[in-house]
């Protein structure tokens, strides 16, 4: 255990205005991160969820950068690999598993699009879809309704690095840019857009030097320093709260896991490379930093972990036995309204969603107790 | 009542709901300081400010997506494409984003979007000037897709669209722009989004189109009944998506015979699905094949004035087809 002498020595969280609480729930986040991970990986592999989306090696630049922002107001536009941000935005492992179920009350989208496809407007997490990028201009856009309404709120975008060779975010960053919005772009360089690697993915160094091409900051923070992230973020928030406009924020960092559960790293990155990434791993780095700051020892870290896992496996639990959607649901929220052609119930609109809907299981889809049950799906990166 | 052409009207229109709500903002190419490139926002920059009548980078997928962005968060953008034939880039975010957004949150979310971009030829406008890009969008559940084609019609649907909480494709032939005129009441009011409407009762037999083509039938239908006694019912869409069955088929189901008309080209066009629904549903009813008439399938209309006039139906040709099939 550290000193008082030696806490003295380090006034870094203090002076970012982050109690030893705050220090503590932004540790016990990382960890549930990464638990709801783990236990997700282990799902996939018995063969009980499809497809899953892993967070592994982001927690640290993840809670770092989102927890700075004030939740019922900002705005979170996060995308598929960023569980870590919904957990901060106000997600539960409940969400999270939902989702990766495909059940009727997952929050995000009702069991309709692939787990990580995060969205809760009362929590204001604005829904993502697949397509790479497309979510930027939305925050843009949404960054202009706030400033048009004279709100006081501010728009954190996140994307990865192979995000940033698409149209719709050099569109997007360039409107915020002409328009000063209050929106913080957060680039999680992973250094791989599935097998594609940096030098494949654009000639310039860091992803920070373009921000001068849309006339604002760009700044590199490294992704496993918790703080750094936090620190970044902070300043980047706050001045788009005062008017100053947008900031383009990278954070290096790593994924540990193959792209998603269908993907199979092997072929594209060393061994060598993802265990070096690993020693870096942004828990231990902040476990290490709490240790010294007296806020842990290696006890509280075990039952940390201990009591997170009992927490997160109670949710898969609960998650595992919730309704699925009903069948015919399917053919619900096209459009608010029923109109003319939709009036024989080929498709039905927000006022029309029939009450014996709810509370219906459908297809009875047993899912698979083990993993020779599993449906063999033949994997393709998705 | 005041006498408006297409564009004026679409101007005045849009005016009034700026006015009305400050939730209603335009952004586009060109809409501030030159009013658009067809005037539909002449004087609105001065009237409204620049937070409200945006000139936008050259850049059509951000259009639609930063408009996305803005209803998403309380406000109700009217985005103008300039030209529908560059509203490509921004397929994407129609169909992946606007479209699904409400679906995908089972109804969490919505996008009060609308989109308007003139459309169709006739006006030596080209490959690239010219197109009909209805059906790529009308393929899409999710998104409404409007073509409405008198002064009164585009005040009434133009309102609709904006109050509607789900995205419209707000399409406007920009040949109608300042060929069709017609009477407008001064007073607001809704042409709702969904039925069609009979422009021309009769009995012989159903001609369906919509654009410019609903103005070349209307013509051709009274040239018949001038020359022949035949008696044409006109039905005009208005909304290609989703589509008013009921309207269209109770009509061919009264008159036996049908044609439809479109200008884009043919093959798996709005004509396309439109005979089709008749063929499955009035088989017995009918008293002559289905006609569908269309452009030829060449990638896009061309420039010179034989070859566009080759590729556009004009009344001529239309009225040829409908005494074609009087005389069935
Ligand atoms: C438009 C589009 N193209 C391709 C894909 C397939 N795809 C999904 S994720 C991905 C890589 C994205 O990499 P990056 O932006 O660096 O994020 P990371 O997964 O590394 O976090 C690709 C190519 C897609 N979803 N959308
Ligand atoms: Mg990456």
């Amino acid at each position: 255990m550290a000193t008082e002498v030696d806490r003295q020595s380090d006034t870094r969280a203090r002076d970012l205005g982050l109690s030893d609480q705050d220090l503590l729930d932004m540790y016990r986040t990382m960890v549930m991160a990464r638990l709801c991970d783990e236990a997700q990986f282990r799902l996939n592999r018995q063969g009980k969820a499809p497809f899953v989306v892993p967070v592994s090696g982001h927690e640290g630049c993840q809670i770092g950068t989102a927890w700075p922002f004030q939740k019922g107001k900002d705005v979170f536009v996060p995308y598929y690999r960023d569980m870590g941000i919904c957990l901060v935005a106000g997600m539960t492992p409940l969400d999270v598993f939902l989702a990766v179920f495909g059940k009727r009350d997952d929050p995000s989208s009702g069991g309709r699009q692939m787990p990580a496809h995060w969205s809760s407007r009362q929590l204001g997490i604005v829904t993502g879809s697949s397509p790479i990028a497309t979510q930027i201009p939305h925050a843009a856009g949404i960054a202009y309704a706030i400033k048009y309404r004279g709100e006081d709120a501010v728009v954190g975008s996140w994307f990865g690095d192979g995000a940033t060779s698409e149209g719709d975010w050099h569109e997007g960053l360039n409107f915020a840019g002409i328009h000063r919005l209050p929106v913080v772009w957060y680039c999680e360089n992973n250094r791989y857009a599935i097998s594609v690697p940096l030098s494949k993915q654009m000639a310039v160094k860091d992803v920070a030097m373009r921000a001068e091409g849309y006339g604002f900051e760009g700044v590199v923070v490294e992704g496993n320093d918790v703080l750094g992230c936090y620190e970044a973020s902070k300043n980047a928030i706050d001045k788009a709260r005062e008017g100053g406009g947008p900031t383009l924020i990278e954070l290096k960092t790593y994924r540990f896991h193959p792209h998603t559960s269908d993907d199979d790293d092997r072929s594209y990155r060393s061994r060598e490379e993802v265990e070096e990434a690993k020693r870096n791993d942004s828990l231990i780095v902040f476990a290490n930093y709490l240790r010294q700051q007296g806020l842990l020892d290696d006890d509280a870290i075990e039952s940390t972990r201990v009591e997170i896992k009992a927490e997160v496996d109670a949710e898969v639990e609960v998650a595992w036995k919730a309704e699925d959607p009903s069948p015919e649901s399917a053919l619900d929220h096209v459009f608010a309204d029923v109109t003319p052609s939709r009036a024989d119930g080929s498709s039905g609109g927000d006022t029309n969603v029939k009450a014996d809907a709810i509370g219906t299981t459908g297809g009875e889809a047993t899912p698979a107790d083990s993993p020779e049950e599993a449906p063999g799906e033949e994997g393709s990166d998705r | 009542m005041t006498e408006k052409n297409v564009v004026q009207t679409v101007h005045d229109t849009l005016w009034d709901e700026m006015q009305a709500d400050d939730r209603v903002l335009i952004l586009g190419e060109d809409v501030g300081a030159r009013g658009g490139v067809f005037r539909a926002t002449a004087g609105f920059l001065e009237e409204f400010g620049e937070m409200r009548v945006l000139d936008t980078p050259l850049a059509e997928s951000s259009i639609v997506g930063c408009a996305i962005g803005m209803a998403m968060h309380g406000l109700l953008p009217v985005a103008e494409i300039q030209f529908a034939d560059f509203i490509h880039p921004a397929f994407d975010q129609l169909v992946s984003e606007a479209a699904r957004i409400r679906y995908r949150t089972a109804g969490d979310w919505e996008c009060p979007i609308v989109v308007r971009a003139p459309y169709g030829g006739g006006v030596h406008g080209a490959l690239y000037h010219s197109q009909s890009i209805e059906v790529f969008y009308g393929h899409v559940p999710g998104l409404k897709v409007v073509v409405p084609s008198t002064p009164y019609d585009v005040k009434g649907m133009l309102r609709a669209a904006i109050r509607d909480p789900d995205p419209v494709l707000f399409l406007e032939h920009k040949k109608t722009y300042r060929l069709i005129k017609g009477d407008v009441p001064d007073e607001p009011y809704e042409v709702p989004i969904g039925p069609a409407d009979v422009k021309r009762e009769g009995d012989d037999l159903t001609c369906i189109a919509y654009g410019l083509m609903l103005h070349h039938c209307l013509e051709a239908a009274q040239r018949l009944q001038e020359e022949a006694g035949a008696s044409v019912e006109v039905v005009d869409v208005r909304t290609i998506a989703p589509l008013d069955k009921e309207t269209i088929l109770g009509s061919v189901g009264k008159t036996g015979k049908a044609m439809v008309v479109s200008e884009d080209n043919r093959t798996y066009g709005a004509a396309a699905e439109i005979s089709a629904t008749i063929s499955e549903e009035l088989m017995f009813d009918l008293d002559a094949p289905v006609v569908r008439i269309g452009g030829p399938d060449i990638p896009a209309m061309p420039f010179a004035g034989p070859l566009e006039h080759y590729y556009m139906p004009d009344v001529d040709r239309i009225h040829e087809r409908m005494r074609q099939l009087a005389e069935f």
